[in-house]
């Protein structure tokens, strides 16, 4: 399995996916940090079986909060493109990859949600709780992947 | 259509991109006609205003290079390199040759991986009607897995020299922490050998696209040294004489602020808007792109003075190939360093550095004192540069489209737009998540 963290560390609630991934490698789960470039996602998880992703997303709920999405089966949307400095993001790189046929057979998004975005800032107290209970989601997800199945 | 609107009240349009897609970070465009007449052109970035040069006072010069390579998610080298030419000149820090190749090297890297993304996936759409590159792929399949191939080349040359493939961590003021074996680089070259013959391939793709009829008396600025084509040294030099050493660039150069964009606009003083970026460069410099690269422009009618900016794909494709065979030149001639990094004691003073981003004239100028911290920081980065640029073709554009429906007309307006490659924010990003029934 691989556990592909993404944000900017130096750009407020942005950086919840990088620290989620320094958080996981203390607990001892083998996490990259990523820059979130779409071009570049889709030539990391190429091969893989199964992905686990963690990013900052903004869908309205209240800052810190943890969704988790199975994206192959429900389609992570287009946004307006607020916020955002990426030319193409994770949905452009999921729609590109089953396009082209590399697509893993499962990828999970854990999602952290984030509200300021200022560059040089860390990220929010409430972010940060997120970041620790998104963690610990992974930290499961991965133990349940390793245990064998009965 | 996200974030966009087009509407008619009596004879009067206007034309309204909230978001404008395939580009780099956050800007808008607002185009108001009345009848076939064009009212208003307002291109705005509503990022909140960079911070990064009241960020960086008070922090000492050192680590200047790490902190700045964090504004741009695309283009962290360009940013890297102004800020260590501006350092080692307070310093006079003169740095091992090879050091300078290495730095020429870790550059095409950027270039490649950035003009790939740019060419094929955020530009390549417009030409070939798509509305993103996701529609592209599913009928140029050949085109995308180009370009990712392309990208991942670039990635490895910045992996191997700046120790990741973004924000790289081995530059710094003298040189690098860390510096590559000849084997480490030739195990690159017959991937850059490919990527060069696919590069000039893909000029011949482009310059097949369709151009809008448009032409334009631009200045074009841009680097310009007397053997090289310009990334990381060189004067500053116009198709209207201007001929000026870097620490001249406010003399001649002034950022104003305007209402509706939170990114300063910057004129020459005495003559206004003015374009930075390939079609500069290329403009400037022509004789000094290696011979398969003016081979290729030529053969696909592409010669200076280009004064089409909807044909700086082309251009961008020629800098590919210039990138690629630049790398593999820079690779067969490195020795490593005999040191790799120097250093010199700190003193108090002010430096000027620039270099060529993929997008333009990147400008940096840094006071330190005598105990190395930074007192003052200015960055002009190119698309604060090209704002004005983008509005003035804008105001010019727009008459020849009236004819269009207004979903038509905004499109066309987003691609001129692209014609720059603007890099508006970078280094963030983050998803909105719809759930679809």
């Amino acid at each position: 399995m691989l556990v592909v963290c993404c944000g900017n560390p130096d750009r407020g609630d942005d950086a919840a996916g990088a620290f989620v991934a320094r958080r996981l490698r203390e607990m001892g789960i083998d996490a990259r940090e990523h820059s979130g470039d779409a071009l570049s996602l889709i030539d990391t998880w190429q091969g893989a079986d199964e992905v686990v992703l963690v990013d900052a997303v903004v869908t309205g709920r209240r800052a810190g909060t943890v969704s988790v999405w199975d994206t192959l089966e429900s389609p992570v949307a287009g946004r307006p493109r607020i916020g955002s400095s990426h030319a193409l993001g994770l949905a452009e790189a999921i729609a590109i990859s089953r396009t082209l046929g590399g697509l893993p057979r499962r990828l999970t998004l854990y999602g952290i949600e984030a509200r300021r975005f200022e560059m040089g800032e860390p990220p929010s107290k409430a972010v940060l709780r997120g970041v620790e209970r998104a963690a610990r989601k992974v930290y499961e997800h991965c133990i349940d992947q390793r245990r064998p199945a009965v | 259509m996200n974030g966009k609107a087009a509407t008619k009240v009596s004879n009067s349009r206007s034309i309204k991109v909230d978001y404008l897609a395939r580009v780099e970070g956050e800007g808008s465009i607002q185009v108001k006609l009345k009848g076939d007449q064009v009212q208003d052109v307002q291109f705005g970035i509503f990022e909140p205003p960079r911070l990064f040069e009241a960020f960086l006072r008070g922090r000492h010069y050192l680590e200047v290079p790490d902190i700045v390579a964090r504004i741009c998610g695309i283009c962290p080298v360009a940013y890297q390199m102004s800020a260590v030419n501006a350092l080692e000149r307070i310093l006079d820090i003169a740095v091992d040759p090879a050091v300078q190749l290495l730095r020429r090297l870790i550059y095409c890297g950027e270039w490649i991986e950035s003009h790939a993304l740019h060419v094929f996936m955020l530009h390549a759409p417009d030409f070939l009607g798509f509305p993103d590159a996701i529609r592209m792929a599913a009928e140029h399949r050949e085109l995308v897995e180009l370009a990712l191939r392309l990208k991942k080349i670039g990635n490895q040359l910045m992996i191997v020299l700046g120790g990741r493939e973004i924000h790289p961590i081995s530059v710094t003021v003298g040189g690098f922490y860390k510096v590559p074996t000849k084997a480490d680089l030739r195990a690159l070259v017959d991937d850059l050998v490919w990527a060069r013959d696919t590069s000039i391939a893909a000029v011949r793709i482009v310059a097949g696209l369709d151009f809008p009829d448009f032409e334009q008396d631009y200045e074009f600025v841009a680097l310009s040294h007397p053997s090289e084509y310009p990334l990381n040294e060189g004067r500053l030099l116009s198709n209207r004489g201007l001929d000026i050493d870097v620490s001249e660039f406010n003399g001649q150069f002034m950022e104003q602020h305007v209402k509706h964009s939170n990114a300063l606009h910057c004129r020459l003083r005495e003559r206004g808007s003015y374009l930075v970026g390939p079609l500069a460069r290329f403009n400037l410099n022509f004789d000094k792109l290696p011979e398969a690269a003016q081979q290729v422009a030529r053969e696909c009618g592409v010669a200076p003075p280009c004064l089409n900016p909807f044909r700086s794909i082309v251009v961008r494709a020629v800098e590919l190939v210039f990138a690629c065979e630049e790398a593999l030149r820079l690779i067969a001639q490195y020795e490593p360093p005999a040191a790799p990094r120097v250093e010199a004691p700190v003193r108090a003073g002010t430096g000027h550095g620039a270099s060529e981003a993929p997008r333009g004239v990147l400008y940096h100028r840094y006071e330190i004192d005598e105990h190395g911290l930074i007192v003052n920081a200015q960055i002009v980065p190119p698309t604060a540069q090209n704002q004005k640029r983008i509005e003035d073709d804008l105001w010019r554009f727009v008459p020849q489209l009236t004819a269009l429906s207004l979903d038509k007309i905004t499109a066309k307006c987003e691609q001129a737009v692209r014609n720059y490659d603007p890099c508006i924010s970078c280094a963030t990003h983050f998803v909105k998540v719809e759930r679809i029934p």
